[in-house]
């Protein structure tokens, strides 16, 4: 079954902001909204659920201070436990102000590298990936809601979004 | 207009008077002879220093589960402390020997209550720099977020007039000899002291004293000043006392710098006067300023429970508690850095002052960075629990309690030694402080409107929203 969108253009964020809040009073569905820039409360105002990459990132993390510690107590302490300039490798509590410059750094390092990466996993985003732009203006200075027309009246559904002020509305087959 | 409440104030003056009766019996029980420390070490049990420098030397070797403590190595026995030079001139006559550890520890127990004294005047009196140091750079920033804050700041630094003050008086105290905080400040020390003599142009107690209270007059000027012209803003027609406020804030932050470093040396470095550290003046700001950012904390937290501060809202008290969370690692960073740089390299000069520390003040040493460090990296790192009032307030209590040890364990070493131990004196002066400081801090928060008018970016934070 082909469902069909309508694609509603604004040319202000502010009207954007708006017309995203007069449409889920309204009780319509929206599919998606394509901006320039960040629309600041735009989240907030679609009613997106908050992001948990912050999560993601402190267990990243621990994974490092983890990698970090296990790496250098085999080397340094078990493995190996040569006498360097009379450092004290006999336990790695000993030792350990000497190897806490690589276990923050290896936190940083795995938090912040694997957050990025988790990012790009979940938004989907790739060197050669095709662009999923409905419309290039959006990428310069217009804004793009997509509604779902579902099982409403088209032409209700397209005077409703003219009322919000959108500047072009277009019917667009989803194939 | 805020009024101090009776509960408040009668809190503050039981917290006041326990503590001073707490003090006097702390001066009162002090040993004045040699015989009573025998009697009370033989009471006691023998502890602290007792044990000969053999047998230290064994336990330490047999004590491998003690991970922290520094691996024996010859040098360390040679190493006294820089507060002990008699028993480096010490003859090998046993009994000698034994009468001058009892004079030892004498003066040690003797400067118990006086250190204790200092370490509480001197955390409270900072916290109120700190503090006045957070708003002068709220000025100079021209943050948008904090004015409606500005009164409750100014509040703090009300403290700093008699904080300094007394602070001061202490070391008057200690240049006129009624204690024996300043080791550098006893002539007989200084004469045998080739290291101390070297230091005596700017280690002597006229020129010490002078120059405490060149800083103490430029701190309390600039914070006359800066409230007298708040004050004034909220009459004017035009911003003409902002902009004056704003280049006086950036002149105090100028001078706050320099003096804040040198007022490390003087009144906490020079407890060690054998010992330095080049980053310790940031190592102390990073301590005051982290306090003094909760202490605004905590204080905007109560007056908004009682409905004082009604513009107030969540991100505000998120912004406090994200800066409590950022200087506590900022602070760590400089104690981590102070601490490695002098493990690594080892040097026997320098590192006296942390086998000191490890040796006889291990839990606090290490117990202080779990608060300072620890606490407030777990417990603000979610940005949810930055807005949850008991949490920023349970964390700020951490941390206030992290940096009075931390200003302990900065004091006591070089003062009391390993006769240390955190009783009477020590409980009664941070109460006599802790009132004394809430009852200065409150009264000057009745004096004016807790929000201060006409401010150009009071609005916007009067809408500040995270």
């Amino acid at each position: 079954m082909a469902s069909k969108v309508i694609h509603a253009i604004y040319s202000d964020d502010d009207l954007l902001l708006q017309a995203v809040k007069q449409v889920r009073e309204a009780r319509y569905h929206i599919g998606e909204v394509y901006t320039p820039f960040p629309v600041h409360g735009l989240d907030k105002a679609m009613g997106l659920a908050p992001t948990r990459l912050a999560i993601t990132s402190f267990l990243y993390g621990v994974v490092g201070l983890v990698v970090a510690t296990v790496m250098m107590n085999y080397i340094m302490i078990e493995d190996w436990p040569m006498d360097i300039g009379g450092k004290p490798s006999f336990s790695y509590i000993q030792n350990m102000p000497a190897f806490v410059p690589i276990m923050f750094e290896l936190t940083v390092f795995f938090a912040a590298h694997l957050m990025v990466i988790t990012f790009y996993l979940r938004s989907k985003l790739w060197p050669f990936k095709k662009a999923e732009n409905p419309d290039v203006r959006t990428t310069d200075d217009h804004f793009l809601m997509e509604v779902e027309v579902g099982n409403h009246n088209t032409r209700d559904l397209t005077e409703f979004l003219y009322q919000t002020g959108a500047l072009e509305i277009k019917l667009i087959d989803n194939k | 207009m805020y009024t101090l409440s009776s509960k408040l104030k009668l809190f503050s003056i039981i917290l006041m008077v326990v503590g001073l009766l707490g003090l006097v019996y702390g001066f009162i029980a002090v040993p004045s002879t040699i015989e009573d420390v025998k009697e009370m070490m033989a009471s006691h049990g023998e502890h602290g220093e007792t044990h000969t420098v053999a047998e230290q030397l064994k336990s330490e070797v047999g004590d491998e589960e003690n991970g922290l403590e520094f691996v024996p190595s010859e040098h360390e026995i040679d190493t006294e402390r820089t507060d002990d030079v008699e028993t480096e001139v010490a003859g090998t006559e046993t009994a000698g020997h034994e009468d001058e550890h009892y004079e030892h520890v004498l003066h040690q127990l003797q400067n118990k209550p006086w250190a204790a004294v200092y370490v509480a005047a001197f955390f409270f009196f900072m916290i109120a720099l700190g503090a006045l140091a957070f708003y002068a750079i709220q000025y100079a920033s021209q943050s948008g977020w904090s004015p409606v804050l500005f009164r409750v700041m100014e509040g703090i630094t009300g403290y700093l007039l008699p904080g300094s003050l007394i602070v001061f008086l202490l070391l008057v105290f200690s240049g006129i000899h009624l204690n024996h905080l300043f080791l550098w400040m006893d002539p007989e020390v200084v004469e045998h002291d080739a290291i101390i003599q070297n230091k005596s142009s700017y280690l002597n107690v006229p020129f010490f004293l002078i120059r405490a209270a060149i800083y103490i007059a430029g701190w309390n000027i600039f914070r006359y000043f800066l409230r007298r012209n708040s004050l004034r803003q909220d009459d004017a027609k035009d911003n003409y006392w902002f902009k004056k406020n704003f280049r006086l804030a950036a002149g105090f932050l100028v001078f706050f710098i320099v003096t804040e470093s040198m007022m490390s040396w003087d009144w906490i470095m020079s407890l060690d006067p054998h010992w330095f550290s080049t980053l310790f003046g940031w190592y102390v700001f990073a301590s005051m300023f982290v306090s003094g950012i909760t202490m605004i904390a905590l204080v905007t937290i109560y007056l908004k429970s009682r409905g004082y501060l009604a513009v107030v809202n969540d991100s505000h008290i998120h912004d406090l508690a994200k800066f409590m969370f950022g200087i506590s690692i900022f602070w760590t960073y400089l104690w981590f850095s102070q601490f490695m740089l002098i493990w690594y390299s080892n040097i026997p000069e320098e590192v006296t002052y942390f086998v000191t520390r490890i040796e006889d003040y291990g839990l606090l040493f290490f117990g202080m960075v779990v608060l300072n460090f620890l606490f407030p990296l777990l417990l603000l790192m979610n940005s949810d629990f930055k807005r949850v009032n008991w949490f920023v307030v349970m964390t700020g209590i951490i941390i206030l309690l992290g940096h009075y040890l931390d200003i302990y364990v900065m004091v006591m070493p070089a003062t009391v030694g390993a006769s240390w131990f955190i009783g009477i004196p020590e409980i009664s002066a941070l109460l006599f402080f802790g009132g004394l400081f809430t009852f200065v801090v409150f009264s000057s928060l009745t004096k004016a409107p807790l929000l201060a008018k006409r401010n150009p970016f009071m609005k916007e934070s009067e809408h500040y929203h995270y």
